[in-house]
């Protein structure tokens, strides 16, 4: 059922870069953004849709097409980019985003956004989303894939577990849910805040499949991908992917301070360099 | 068992037939008590999904209650009963309708618009998904199991969510009806339903249109505005009230969003005065709904009936509509006070 692009590592570290750098240049438009939370999933969208997903930007209604779920919907402003260099809507549209009207708010809007399968915004939702999108390819006897992005914070929502529970029961294994496990939610760490360890525990208990890898590694991304099983039936699919909140500029890097943000100034001309220079090994600050 | 509580256990039975208490729970197919038509919900839905391969059906744990149990018996392939998990269901409904099937999800009312509501917002009407939200069991009629199961506020707060289609189903030829328009209607839909005990009101199969109330009967004193379990006993009130020199016309008004602002301009200029009757609080439902519409309307006098903006007792739904005078006695007694 896959129809992966043959795409070089080098390409995705690329596209990776530029979900980071078009966050930065849209949040400036807006006033504000979601910088910390889209720089945590870059690689594994970037993978997702320039190398995993089977998709054609000319045709986005095809029925047969896999779909992607961006249920952590603060990140659309790193989807969007990706959406247009793909060529399902003008680049230039972005230029638009969160002005009066525009079709790009901070949060995707499928009526409005051609490529985006579906809306999303108030979390926990679209875990359940994906099981129907996943259930409908087995009434309608198609072999599509569902690709549902969740937060970590967002684990906290119970709608998430039935959603879980139930994917479990009716063994939709083309449903495949990818947690970006930043560590970090608005108030402080998950861990603090409302623990959600063990995450792979967890999902293997509602009847998951699940593989656990460190989301900024393009290679162990393209493994996991290329490791999920063909066909409707089975187990549901986890990719537990444990990333860096703010990863890639260096003064967001696992800091509670940009959730929501806005770069101006030197500190954007700072933090387009910092990224244009690619990703540096992430050390984490020593503990106080 | 005391026969009161033998009518309560066939709520989860799915029955009205007593004598059917210790066999199949599935429905016992167009055989309901004379004036107690059963739910035909998934029968009908199984003869639409005959012919069109979009329809699916869901529930939450309460197949045999709202019937879905025949849909699943003649399309199990389309048939998901996702457990007693309404906010997945609802919102995996959603996800089924972008990919082009059209999912009617049945549960109790209190749960399915009550507990639902965001889900029905975010996922289903703001993204004009065809989602048929099913809530059964609304209102009091579930009596005794309290103001959890009871769906006083259901009509309030569907209606006020932008581009979703509310209406009440007012007896089972009147849900057959509705069941079959509402296949094709674009956008997500609410559709309220009684216990399934609702008495007869429509002989056969009416012609309906979103938006384009029944008037049922012709009056000139007054018109009552009724929907969905209160059509009947505002029909047996107007009779009363006929041979007691009144002449009272009465709308059905199960269509709530799109409203018939024409129908209630016409009761207001052709009629002396306007009466709405709902099995809800009248804060936000249909009485709000109708005084939205005569707010920009020459004066004319005008009550809201139905639950004063408080939780109901506990009690026999019989009882409950006795004593808020939803019954046809209690609502002749309300419109002769109302009329003077």
């Amino acid at each position: 059922m896959t129809d992966r692009r043959n795409v070089s590592r080098a390409v995705l570290e690329d596209r990776a870069k530029f979900i980071r750098t078009e966050t930065v240049r849209l949040s400036r438009i807006a006033g504000a953004g979601h910088y910390s939370s889209t720089f945590s999933c870059a690689e594994i969208l970037a993978t997702l849709y320039y190398r995993q997903m089977k998709i054609e930007p000319g045709r986005p209604n095809w029925e047969a097409r896999d779909r992607f779920i961006m249920s952590k919907g603060h990140a659309a402003i790193g989807l969007y980019p990706v959406l247009a260099d793909l060529g399902f809507f003008d680049p230039s549209d972005l230029d638009t985003y969160t002005r009066f009207g525009s079709n790009f708010g901070d949060h995707p809007d499928m009526k409005k956004v051609r490529g985006l399968d579906f809306s999303s915004g108030s979390l926990g939702h679209g875990l359940s989303v994906g099981l129907g999108m996943a259930l409908a390819a087995r009434v309608q006897k198609q072999e599509y894939r569902v690709y549902v992005m969740l937060g970590d914070g967002e684990l906290s929502e119970g709608q998430i577990w039935e959603a879980a529970m139930s994917a479990g029961h009716h063994g939709t294994q083309n449903l495949v849910a990818l947690v970006d496990r930043n560590g970090l939610c608005i108030d402080g760490h998950t861990e603090d805040i409302n623990s959600i360890e063990p995450i792979h525990k967890r999902f293997a208990a509602f009847g998951w499949d699940v593989q656990r890898i460190d989301g900024h590694d393009l290679d162990a991304l393209t493994a996991a991908f290329d490791a999920l099983p063909d066909g409707r039936n089975g187990r549901p699919q986890a990719i537990i992917c444990d990333t860096v909140k703010g990863r890639g500029v260096k003064r967001m890097e696992m800091s509670l301070d940009w959730h929501v943000g806005n770069l101006v100034g030197e500190d954007y001309d700072e933090v387009m360099a910092e990224l244009e220079a690619g990703l540096k090994p992430y050390v984490p600050e020593p503990a106080e | 068992m005391s026969t009161e509580m033998q009518n309560e256990a066939e709520i989860f039975r799915g029955t009205t037939s007593g004598e059917t208490r210790f066999k199949d729970h599935r429905s016992v197919r167009g055989t309901p008590r004379a004036g107690m038509p059963a739910f035909v919900l998934g029968e009908e839905l199984a003869e639409l999904a005959q012919t069109d391969p979009r329809i699916v059906v869901a529930t939450a744990d309460l197949a045999s209650a709202n019937r879905t149990n025949d849909f699943r018996d003649a399309h199990p392939e389309r048939f998901f009963d996702f457990g007693i998990a309404e906010k997945n269901m609802i919102t995996a409904a959603a996800g089924m309708a972008a990919c082009g099937l059209v999912p009617y999800v049945a549960t109790f009312a209190s749960f399915a618009a009550i507990l639902g509501a965001e889900q029905i917002k975010t996922d289903c009407a703001y993204p004009r998904q065809k989602v048929r939200i099913v809530g059964t069991h609304s209102g009091m009629s579930m009596g005794f199991y309290g103001s959890s199961h009871h769906s006083l506020e259901d009509i309030g707060m569907m209606r006020a969510i932008a581009d979703l289609t509310v209406c009440c189903a007012t007896d089972a030829n009147h849900l057959r009806a509705l069941l079959r328009i509402s296949v094709d209607h674009p956008g997500a839909m609410y559709i309220r339903l009684g216990r399934g005990r609702d008495p007869q009101v429509y002989d056969a199969v009416p012609e309906l249109a979103f938006g384009k109330a029944r008037r049922l009967r012709e009056g000139a004193d007054l018109t009552i505005i009724a929907t969905g379990s209160t059509v009947r006993a505002s029909l047996d009130a107007a009779e009363t009230l006929a041979a007691e020199g009144r002449s009272v016309r009465v709308v059905d008004m199960w269509s709530i969003a799109p409203l018939d602002r024409d129908e209630i301009a016409a009761a207001a200029s052709e009629t002396g005065a306007i009466l709405t009757v709902e099995e809800g609080n009248i804060t936000g439902g249909l009485g709000t709904a109708v005084a939205e519409v005569l707010v920009d309307l020459p004066r004319v006098p005008f009550l809201r009936h139905g639950v004063p903006d408080r939780f109901v007792e506990v009690g026999p739904p019989a009882a409950l509509y006795a004593n808020y005078r939803l019954d046809a006695p209690g609502l002749t007694a309300v419109a002769r006070e109302f009329l003077g």
